[in-house]
């Protein structure tokens, strides 16, 4: 087998979270989608740092874990705080900027 | 050494590859219930899968360091952040249905096929016979050699992380706090306005007295046998999960009970007809009366005396 595969089966859970964010309307499954997609960017990164044979694609790998938690936190902090406002968390019925 | 470790190989081991199409099929699946799954909560634990999935390719591609972060930060605090604002926002929220643009849902998954068709055939066309494979760059540790990356040439990236870090912290704080508009109000202060409003001065009664349960949700009896609606938790009030507490519920439940006695065997050395030396069926009946009597005797103080009683009539 080689490595090759990985970069495959990272673009099939890119590509199934894309069409997640496309398909679901709960906000919060929406953010679980945008994870898996960056979870499939790790992978190929930590793939293609075993090809080159160095590790500065672990490096961007691991920052793009950093930044995915900040995302996370902020992210569920606004859906927390929209769902106080409206009672849901769908993202069809935020359809205005203000309350 | 080095020029064999850097040597370029084409293929991995045989476990390697074994560990892959096992694996990949599980991420591939969780990955797909992520989407399709209509609560959220199973969306979360789906992904939490394939994320456990991911962390273990990290590891067979020599990632280790990463491979125990992917769980400690992935699995371990960002999936239980999720479970907890599911929580928040309500387990059973399903998604609904209803399409607000027609045909959307279709579209969406030809556009993703469409680009996953794309990404494979660029990985396809471009030229990846070969690996160089990470024994030299790990030769000295995975975790230094990172490190080493890190406080160089990626120093000043590290430190943008803190800044982010930091300002995502606050964000959240910022976020999801509420000022509190009035000052609450004190214990003596809540004692003054009731007897001011002259409204339920003494305490509130107690779920449970004189009832058959002293359960939170079996409300208090008044003399008459009538349930004390005041006795119960506002919030179940509020719900419609008092329970009930008439007699002929009580007479139900009592049956029930007995008749699962019986089925379990319990009814010959129950409590009550233990000290007996008498047939089974003796103590049954004596268990039966003994049932129906406290189920009447909910309806008054009187109940507790009464099983001494019927046991003596069915004696």
């Amino acid at each position: 087998m080689n490595p090759v595969n990985y970069l495959y089966l990272a673009a099939l859970l890119f590509t199934i979270g894309a069409a997640g964010v496309l398909i679901r309307r709960n906000a919060i499954v929406l953010f679980m989608c945008v994870e898996l997609m960056l979870n499939a960017c790790n992978l190929a990164f930590v793939t293609f740092s075993r090809m080159h044979g160095n590790l500065d694609g672990q490096i961007i790998a691991f920052f793009t874990m950093v930044v995915a938690a900040a995302e996370v936190v902020v992210g569920l902090a606004i859906i927390v705080s929209v769902f106080r406002a409206r009672h849901s968390a769908s993202v069809d019925d935020a359809s205005l900027m203000k309350l | 050494m080095s020029s064999m470790l850097a040597a370029a190989t084409s293929t991995t081991s045989t476990g390697e590859a074994v560990q892959f199409w096992i694996l990949a099929t599980v991420a591939v699946i969780g990955a797909l219930g992520t989407i399709l799954m209509r609560k959220a909560v199973h969306s979360a634990l789906c992904l939490a899968g394939t994320m456990i999935v991911l962390a273990v390719f990290y590891l067979a591609n020599g990632a280790y360091f990463l491979g125990v972060v992917q769980i400690v930060v992935y699995t371990g605090a960002i999936m239980m952040l999720f479970l907890f604002v599911v929580m928040l926002v309500g387990v059973t929220a399903a998604d609904s249905l209803k399409e607000t643009l027609k045909g959307q849902r279709w579209l969406a998954a030809l556009c993703g096929l469409g680009f996953g068709i794309l990404l494979c055939a660029g990985i396809g066309n471009a030229s990846l016979k070969s690996f160089n494979g990470l024994g030299q760059a790990n030769s000295g540790g995975n975790v230094e050699g990172l490190a080493t990356l890190i406080f160089t040439k990626y120093v000043f990236a590290f430190e943008i992380t803190g800044a982010l870090l930091i300002t995502a912290a606050v964000g959240a704080m910022v976020l999801t706090h509420r000022e509190r508009t009035e000052r609450a109000l004190s214990q003596r202060e809540q004692a003054e306005r009731r007897v001011r409003t002259g409204t339920q001065v003494p305490p509130l009664p107690a779920p449970g007295v004189y009832a058959r349960h002293n359960a939170v949700d079996v409300p208090g009896l008044l003399p008459d046998g009538t349930p004390a609606e005041l006795s119960v938790n506002p919030t179940l009030r509020g719900r419609g999960q008092m329970r009930d507490v008439s007699g002929k519920a009580l007479a139900q439940l009592a049956a029930l009970e007995q008749r699962s006695a019986r089925w379990l065997g319990r009814d010959a050395k129950g409590g009550k007809g233990a000290g007996r030396p008498g047939g089974a069926k003796g103590a049954e009946g004596a268990e039966g009366a003994d049932r129906h009597d406290s189920a009447n005797g909910a309806a008054g103080p009187g109940g507790a005396d009464h099983p001494e009683d019927s046991k003596g009539v069915a004696k």
